[in-house]
């Protein structure tokens, strides 16, 4: 029997260290697969760590806060896919300005791939994307589903795919892990997702950044000195349960 | 498993067996409540003189049916009973539906559940629709989710629709019972209940009557299972009910039927251990979780959640980041178990609900809060086949009916 630590950690001397604004993007249309989740944990962990987060969720047809700090987006239907074209599209320049001005974004699965240039769809109909990642999707019969785990820059990373689109980076774009178990963008060359700048693309649900606190707190470094001006000074979180189901997974997925 | 054996042995035996039943095959299908609502539905037919077959408790696939058919079928092949009623998966209803055409079908709702399987809910709906497509004399709808009423416009011509759902003076409860975040505005409005269709109308926590036009009750009832989504069940369980018997329908019959209704396996029912109530609550997707604990929250008591990720429990786990647990945070989590409990226990972190203890070992977890919550009510959230492991234990500790023989 092993005794959980679930420690509440502290949340400093109560003074905020700043304002972090995260943008979560088409929340309705594209999250069906718990990416909520990765808004969730980062808004507890800037709290944990000193930081005040403002949560925005930005719908389709209303103004795109152009002081976001953090930028999210997850993975949906074809038919949310549909609902958010229109938008993104209207919102492209902006995301573009953001991205190439370092704002970091994490794109996950359906997302990801509107954040490429195209996605193909079996027929062969050219959806654009915005194109801030290098990469092109084509649609596929067949699903990439299970479970995953990803040598990345942030450790071992893991968590759940579940797509149609295969995915191929252009030449020159840096993958955001390699794949050690499961399909990652294509079933063929073992990259998963695309990084650029600060932009993140993955198919990882899980969601991935509570299963993986090194690459949330990543996250909220790249946007605490961007907003702030200041490294990150990060508070001290126990993140016993995270790494346990981590490598619990990882011990039951890699042989 | 005999009935895989005989679906690839005999693809017609299904056909056959079910062919000529007097009064046909009534499928109950959709994310939540199957398996309470057929056995609802079961208890209201038998209570009206009608010989039922269904399928045990939860197996809902079509060898499923098949298994428990061949303890029942004859020499002719042929079944006697009046009428099947058959609980299938979403998936699995088609399949069946290829073989045997449903002469009613009860569709329930829709909701994210095991996107690993189904990809996407537009998908389960198109499911739903398809197989109302295949039914050949009624289809009973629920009139409050947009996806499974707006199939209404997608039946053959002479099939009958009606539906249930609930009295509009509760219509606020509706957003604890699906996600309106998946549900968008569409063109297509169902039309304003008639006498014909059942509508949920509770007057407190327990007790409750379904509506059917302005005059006709049936109930008030109370049921054993509690919450109000067994109501809901039990509305179109008695909507559906009244379909199939129309004149010979009584409804002083279907209120006994109801109430004497056992909470079925894991759901909600309730086990004596060791002189205190221990209550075992099968979760399966964000809106079941989300539906359990609006349940319960009412009486918290101390609590184990153990999560699996078998394929039928669902191998991806991050539905239960869709689910909001502050409901538990004042009294917080004894254990989390299951060989996803370590993830579980992390998500509870994030609602800020301690957890007491994590043991993966679902034997080892049982053992110890049994132990040591000996002297109070109990209350286990389990996916499907962590419900059935805890569920052997309990049974081999308190004497406990095994699966399969559930008094229906």
């Amino acid at each position: 029997m092993s005794i959980a630590t679930n420690g509440h950690p502290a949340e400093g001397d109560g003074v905020s260290k700043g304002r972090i604004k995260v943008v979560h993007i088409y929340p309705r249309e594209m999250s069906i697969y718990g990416d909520l989740g990765n808004t969730r944990c980062l808004a507890s962990r800037l709290r944990w760590h000193g930081y005040e987060p403002v949560i925005h969720q930005h719908h389709p047809g209303n103004d795109f806060p152009t002081d976001a700090h953090l930028v999210l987006g997850g993975g949906g239907q074809d038919s949310g896919q549909a609902r958010v074209e229109k938008d993104l599209a209207h919102n492209a320049d902006t995301l573009r300005r953001l991205a190439a001005g370092g704002t970091p974004m994490l794109m996950i699965c359906g997302m990801y791939q509107l954040f490429g240039n195209a996605f193909v769809t079996v027929e062969g109909e050219r959806l654009p994307g915005i194109g801030v990642l290098d990469v092109t999707t084509q649609g596929n019969a067949k699903r990439m589903v299970g479970p995953v785990v990803l040598e990345t820059a942030y450790g071992d990373v893991v968590g759940y795919e579940n797509h149609s689109g295969s995915t191929q980076l252009a030449p020159g774009q840096q993958p955001f892990g390699h794949v050690k178990v499961g399909m990652g963008n294509n079933g063929a060359d073992r990259t998963e997702g695309a990084v650029t700048g600060n932009v993140f693309g993955s198919y990882l649900h899980g969601p991935v950044l509570p299963a993986n606190p090194r690459l949330a707190d990543a996250l909220i470094a790249l946007a605490v000195e961007r907003a702030l001006g200041v490294p990150f000074a990060p508070g001290r979180i126990d993140d016993a349960l995270a790494d346990e189901a981590r490598r619990r997974q990882v011990r039951r997925l890699v042989r | 498993m005999p009935g895989l054996v005989v679906e690839k042995v005999d693809p017609r035996f299904l056909t056959h067996a079910l062919a000529d039943l007097p009064r046909g095959v009534v499928v109950v299908t959709g994310t939540n409540g199957k398996t309470t609502t057929t056995k609802m539905l079961v208890a209201i037919l038998r209570e009206h003189g009608l010989g039922v077959f269904t399928n045990p408790t939860g197996s809902n696939f079509t060898r499923g049916v098949i298994s428990s058919m061949l303890a029942e079928v004859p020499m002719s092949g042929r079944l006697k009973a009046d009428i099947a009623v058959l609980e299938l998966d979403e998936a699995h209803a088609l399949k069946f539906a290829a073989a045997v055409k449903p002469t009613y079908s009860l569709l329930l709702n829709v909701a994210r559940d095991q996107l690993d399987r189904f990809a996407e809910i537009d998908h389960t709906a198109k499911l739903l629709a398809e197989l109302a497509q295949q039914t050949t004399t009624g289809v009973v709808l629920n009139i409050d989710d947009s996806f499974v009423s707006r199939i209404a416009d997608r039946v053959r011509e002479g099939v009958k629709v009606t539906y249930f759902g609930v009295d509009p003076s509760i219509a606020d409860r509706l957003p604890e019972l699906q996600e309106a975040d998946v549900r968008f505005e569409d063109s297509f409005a169902p039309p304003p209940p008639t006498a014909a269709d059942g509508l949920l109308k509770p007057h407190d926590e327990r007790s409750f009557e379904v509506r059917f036009g302005d005059t006709e009750r049936v109930g008030p009832m109370v049921l054993k299972q509690r919450g109000l989504a067994a109501m809901i069940n039990a509305a179109a369980a008695t909507s559906m009910a009244k379909a199939l018997l129309a004149n010979e329908f009584r409804e002083a019959g279907a209120v006994r039927a109801l109430e004497r209704v056992e909470p079925p396996f894991g759901r909600g029912e309730v086990i004596d251990a060791d002189g205190q109530p221990l209550e075992l609550v099968l979760v399966k997707n964000p809106a079941g979780f989300t539906v359990a604990l609006g349940t319960y929250g009412s009486a918290p008591v101390t609590t184990m959640v153990a999560i699996t990720d078998d394929y039928a429990d669902g191998r991806d786990v991050s539905w239960l980041y869709d689910v909001s647990f502050e409901s538990l945070r004042d009294k917080g989590v004894g254990l989390t178990s299951g060989v996803r409990a370590y993830d579980m226990a992390l998500r509870l972190k994030y609602d800020d609900v301690s957890v007491a203890e994590v043991e993966p070992d679902l034997q080892a977890a049982l053992e110890h809060f049994l132990t040591a919550y000996r002297n109070e009510p109990k209350r286990i959230f389990c996916t499907y086949t962590a419900m059935m492991a805890l569920r052997r234990d309990l049974a081999a500790r308190y004497g406990l009916a095994k699966f399969g023989e559930d008094p229906a």
